[in-house]
């Protein structure tokens, strides 16, 4: 058993250098999940505002233009969130970005699109909730003392909103690192592409699955730490 | 009122459950009684020569393969069919037992004989130095050839032309895999998960060319028009089944009715029914 173990390790790690694999596999998953977040957020954020506009407008005073921007944002959420990730990966890969030689920075930039796109349906929904979470009060307030709407949506509304919103971005976020790992259909060597590659060269398949499994939880457990601390620095000026 | 649906229900599940055990004991039953007397003198035949051997589940020869691997193995509805499929079904008429396949990745193979999952693998599996360190191989039971798919007007003319900073597609775990790294270096080689995948990969030129056994290439070639094989081969190298290495009397009993298998022409006529003479 324990003999077994020390192969597996040797195997999975020294021979052939194979802990490069980790490493490569790390940073590839790391960039990714990175940009997409980033990505993501930025999609969610505008999607978010028209939504939360529409939604709180009176029936009659909607503008035309307001009406067609929530009707395209509704259709992208109901795309987005009713197919799966894997499929939109392998449509933006193989349908959508058809020309592009399979170079890592084309890979990684075309995972970093698909996962943001999908990222960004998911964050709207979460911070169109802490939109809506805010009291009217707010906005009313806002406006009274000669605020223009965008003013008091950036100044006002939007800081509110997204403390409200921290947990279930970070949530988000922890979901979106561990879903990279479905970039291996592109041929993209993220940690679990590195996991088979190892496993295909080596038969074995204990050490380096629990091995990415603790490093995809390392990686999980320091998001949580880095949004704790975001959050605890929000909460500065909660004192009352 | 509430206990009393809750006593109901766990009933009803307790009948449910006792049904499914019971008609799967009676389906194997039958299975085997029907089997036995059918093939009562080879598996006496292959008892008495290679000692008792045992399968992961009774009287069922479960093999694993990836069937997108023509005409090795491929889909036919939600049957897998082809020459390993029907090798497999040969091998285990002969051992007396019910073939089982279970479809699953390339890689994960070994690594589900090795966990006992399943019995045997064929899958046009090549012969290894590092696979056998892993798993016992029976007899080959043909040669596989590993050829260079590309597209019409290519640039790439031979297996030299490999070497100019070109990115080549493969299957992963396939040897083709495993020697382009070795050759060429991690970066030049995108593994895809099945072979059609790499096509069209290559025929999207994500990928410069795809390195693939033989069989499958020239489906993959007449399936798609721009398409054609280098004349100079890549590899050359053998096809056997894998066996556990716990289970050396199923290796000697699937060799033994290899050898049978061979002799009486039935391997040649699978072989021929797939790969049309040229």
């Amino acid at each position: 058993m324990l003999e077994g173990l020390k192969k597996g390790l040797y195997q999975t790690f020294i021979l052939d250098d194979n802990y490069q694999y980790f490493i490569k596999g790390i940073q590839t998953t790391l960039i990714v999940t990175v940009f997409a977040l980033i990505l993501g957020v930025i999609l969610g954020v505008i999607i978010a505002i028209i939504r939360s506009a529409h939604d709180q407008q009176p029936e009659r005073k909607k503008n035309i233009f307001l009406r067609l921007a929530n009707l395209i944002c509704q259709i992208y959420l109901t795309v987005i969130r009713g197919t799966p990730m894997m499929v939109q990966l392998l449509i933006m890969w193989f349908v959508v970005w058809a020309s592009a030689r399979a170079t890592d920075g084309n890979m990684i930039r075309c995972a970093i699109l698909a996962f943001g796109i999908n990222s960004g349906a998911y964050v709207a929904e979460i911070i169109r909730s802490g939109i809506m979470s805010i009291d009217k009060g707010q906005m009313e307030a806002g406006r009274s003392v000669g605020l223009t709407y965008a003013t008091t949506m950036r100044c006002v509304i939007i800081p509110q909103a997204f403390k409200n919103v921290l947990p279930a971005l970070g949530n988000e976020l922890i979901t979106l690192l561990k879903e990279t790992s479905v970039v291996t259909v592109i041929g993209l060597r993220d940690l679990t592409k590195g996991a088979l590659i190892i496993q295909s060269k080596t038969y074995q398949a204990f050490v380096p699955f629990f091995a990415i499994a603790a490093m995809y939880l390392v990686m999980v457990l320091g998001l949580s730490w880095l949004m704790g601390k975001l959050e605890r620095r929000m909460r500065q000026s909660d004192l009352r | 009122m509430k206990k009393f649906i809750a006593a109901l229900l766990v009933g009803a599940m307790c009948v449910s459950l006792a049904a499914c055990g019971s008609k799967k004991a009676d389906d194997t039953a039958d299975t085997t009684a029907a089997e036995t007397t059918e093939s009562t003198d080879a598996a006496a035949d292959a008892d008495a020569a290679d000692g008792e051997f045992t399968t992961v589940a009774d009287g069922v020869l479960t093999m694993g393969t990836n069937a997108a691997f023509p005409p090795y193995e491929y889909k036919e509805g939600d049957q897998v069919v082809g020459i390993d499929a029907e090798i497999a079904q040969a091998l285990a008429d002969k051992l007396g037992l019910k073939l089982e396949i279970l479809d699953m990745d390339f890689a994960s193979l070994i690594t589900a004989i090795q966990a006992g999952k399943v019995d045997i693998s064929l899958a046009g599996m090549t012969v290894t130095e590092e696979r056998k360190q892993n798993v016992d191989f029976t007899d080959s039971y043909a040669t596989g050839v590993q050829v260079i798919i590309v597209k019409d007007g290519s640039d790439i003319a031979s297996v030299d032309d490999l070497a100019n900073d070109k990115i080549i597609g493969v299957q992963e775990g396939t040897t083709g895999h495993l020697y382009c790294s070795d050759d060429y270096g991690e970066d030049h080689v995108i593994a895809y998960t099945n072979g059609a995948t790499a096509v069209q990969a290559l025929l999207q030129d994500k990928v410069d060319c795809v390195v693939i056994d033989q069989q499958p290439a020239e489906e993959f070639v007449e399936a798609n028009d721009g398409l054609k094989i280098l004349d100079t081969e890549y590899v050359v190298e053998n096809y056997a089944a894998a066996v556990s290495k716990d289970n050396p009397a199923l290796t000697a009993a699937l060799n033994k009715a290899l050898q049978e298998l061979k002799d009486d022409g039935t391997i040649q006529g699978i072989l021929d029914k797939y790969i049309k003479a040229e």
